[in-house]
């Protein structure tokens, strides 16, 4: 489909991935504005739900960013988060709308340039892919 | 003398037994387990005939035990308790009693998990050392293991296993024990490569007099290769192969593995003779059946001796 | 807990095709505890159902509730108020559950959405382990408190077989030997003599085999 512009929504942890995106700011860093951020106190506090339902009201892609291994503020919010997407991208593998589309990302609070690059690739990598199924059909229903 | 058994006479008699093993066919091909019973006869003092080994499906060991008693043989029927409930059982050994045999070698059977049948429910309606007590019950009492009372009761010399080598060793006498308690008048082993261990669960045995109360007879089962060592070694559960073994037999040129797995074999029943408790040897060399007359002799076996029915 | 485990999807997806309305019941207890069918899961299957349907330019509405448990009819009656505008009910909860659900409406079509399994206990988070058989009558006492019923693969009464490997079942490396749980936990308890009682036979009327059973306490019947 031409232009295409996925939207990308990024669940991002406050300690870490949150200031890495501010410290992408401060530093003039571009990345895609695709990328809608959501920031959460941890990245554990991302629930299965959460990911379901932005991709059922629409997002085309969903990645969880979290604090490095080990790092993270509240102990082991960051691996309880890449269990929780590991399980969800199964489950999305299963009705046909790609396990893909979701990711995990880890990143230290100073890594502004990897929150950009993370941002830059996820928005390519879902232009790629191509609008979340759910769209597509009720848009052809409506075209019809 | 409980039974009518060639077997009991033999124990009583106070002279070594020799039993060995058939597999029936996976088919219904009398002509196999009948060529394979030929090999042994006039070498052997019974027959064991396995029930769906590896849980795979193969003719019945009753139909198959039919057979080799119309050849002039004393065949042991092996049942599992994983195949039949109760009912199944006592019928069959009302059959087979009927048919003439009259040894049975009671087993809980491979889980179906092995077999060609993983899907097949797992029956134990009653486990092996209460088999062992039913078929008692049903000879010594006359009756069904429901109560009512049993048309000329079968008289069954009844066997059980038993594996020194699987897990806990430290229970391996006490389970032999139960199996005392529940009726048991003979017992074939696993095949024995650790003579080590095995004496040492018969110490445990003779320390409570077990092995006046039952027949112990020692499993022995010749290597033909040194990749079936390896396999019996690492892939079959409760067996224990000492690693010099394996080492005396990779240690031989491919060609001179089957003859020196015999030699090893004949040195075990040797060695075994002189434990004491040791009341026979039950010989399995599946599809080796051809071998089992050189094993017999060259273990100074022969002649079986002859039983006057 | 009665333990179970969500159908596949597609299983799920192919037998609600008809129906463009739907009731999605969680149960509060046993399911949740196993996180197979509470208000948790309730809401992802509600989403993921919804989203595989849009894809196929379809809509499904579903209407979520979680009941306090669905095996009691008090509780599967708060379902009146929502089940007429349902085409059918899809349970989350054990079979106990979706049978209640079946008897209370009997003209709704109801469909299980999770397989279940056993009754057993959490050994730790996220694992749950196969505990009893419902065999009507315990031998618990015997056997140092571990069911060699539930818990041998073969139910030995006077195990362990031949097979029992460095206290593993033959089945799986993964699996422990009932038999060697419960001679470990005899010798624990100083009572390893109890071993040697053979175990009788068991009579398999009070479970299963007996036919389908029923417990009628007559001291509390209204």
């Amino acid at each position: 489909m031409e232009n295409f512009e996925p939207t990308i929504v990024a669940f991002c942890c406050h300690y870490c991935a949150y200031t890495a995106a501010d410290m992408a700011g401060s530093k003039r860093l571009c990345y895609p504005p695709n990328v809608k951020i959501v920031r959460v106190p941890c990245s554990g506090k991302v629930d299965a739900i959460h990911i379901m339902k932005a991709l059922e009201m629409g997002a085309d892609g969903v990645y969880v960013a979290g604090c490095l291994e080990g790092d993270c503020h509240f102990k082991s919010g960051n691996i309880d988060a890449a269990k929780r997407v590991t399980y969800i991208k199964k489950l999305l593998d299963e009705i046909g709308i790609g396990g893909e589309r979701v990711e995990m990302i880890l990143m230290s609070a100073g890594m502004g340039e990897r929150f950009a690059q993370t941002a830059t690739d996820m928005t390519e990598k879902i232009r790629k892919l191509g609008p979340n199924p759910v769209k597509s059909a009720s848009k052809a229903n409506n075209a019809a | 003398m409980k039974t009518e058994s060639v077997l009991e006479k033999i124990f009583t008699s106070g002279e070594l037994a020799v039993t060995s093993e058939c597999g029936p066919p996976r088919g219904a091909v009398p002509e196999k387990i009948i060529e394979k019973a030929k090999m042994l006869k006039g070498y052997v003092d019974a027959v064991n005939v396995t029930d769906n080994q590896t849980a795979m499906v193969r003719m019945s060991s009753f139909a198959a035990c039919v057979f080799i008693k119309q050849l002039g043989m004393n065949p042991i029927l092996q049942m599992v308790t994983r195949d039949r409930n109760r009912l199944a059982m006592q019928a069959d050994i009302l059959g087979a009693y009927a048919h003439g045999i009259d040894n049975i070698l009671c087993l809980s059977g491979d889980h179906p998990h092995f077999g060609d049948h993983p899907m097949a429910a797992n029956v134990h309606d009653i486990d092996s050392v209460q088999f062992v007590q039913m078929i008692r019950d049903m000879r010594d009492k006359g009756k069904f293991q429901g109560g009512d009372d049993i048309l000329n009761p079968p008289k069954m010399f009844i066997g059980a296993a038993a594996n020194p080598f699987a897990d806990p060793f430290e229970l391996r006498v006490a389970r032999l024990a139960k199996k005392v308690k529940a009726g048991t008048n003979f017992i074939q082993t696993q095949c024995i490569y650790n003579l080590d261990k095995f004496e040492k669960w018969m110490e445990g045995v003779r320390d409570r007099g077990l092995h006046e109360k039952v027949n112990i007879m020692a499993g022995i089962t010749p290597m033909k290769t040194v990749g079936m060592a390896k396999y019996m070694k690492n892939r079959v559960p409760g067996m224990d192969v000492p690693d010099e073994l394996i080492k005396r037999m990779a240690g031989v040129p491919k060609e001179k593995q089957p003859e020196e797995g015999i030699k090893i074999s004949v040195e075990a029943i040797e060695r075994l003779k002189a434990v004491e408790g040791v009341k026979g040897f039950h010989i399995m060399a599946i599809e080796w059946e051809e071998k089992v007359p050189e094993i017999a002799e060259k273990a100074g076996l022969l002649p079986r001796p002859e039983i006057d029915l | 807990m009665i333990t179970a485990e969500r159908k596949p999807m597609e299983e799920l997806i192919e037998c609600l095709r008809p129906y463009h309305r739907i009731l999605l019941v969680g149960c509060n207890e046993c399911v949740t505890v196993c996180a197979a069918g509470g208000r948790k899961e309730v809401g992802i299957l509600s989403s993921a159902l919804q989203m595989a349907f849009m894809k196929e330019g379809k809509t499904l509405e579903v209407k979520e509730m979680t009941l306090e448990r669905q095996c009691d009819p008090e509780y599967v009656e708060e379902l009146v108020t929502h089940i007429d505008q349902a085409e059918a009910v899809m349970s989350m909860a054990c079979g106990c559950g979706v049978q209640e659900i079946a008897r209370r409406f009997k003209t709704k079509p109801v469909f299980p959405a999770v397989n279940t399994t056993f009754m057993g206990a959490s050994e730790r988070q996220g694992v749950w382990a196969e505990r009893c058989q419902g065999c009507g009558e315990c031998v618990l006492g015997l056997t140092g408190g571990i069911c060699p019923i539930a818990r041998c693969s073969k139910r030995l009464l006077n195990g362990p077989c031949g097979g029992s490997t460095n206290g593993k079942c033959e089945v799986d490396s993964d699996m422990d030997c009932a038999w060697q749980l419960i001679w470990d936990r005899l010798k624990a308890l100083g009572i390893e003599d109890q071993y040697e009682e053979n175990i009788a036979a068991k009579d398999w009327r009070t479970g299963r085999g007996g036919g389908p059973r029923k417990i009628i306490r007559e001291d509390l019947l209204k």
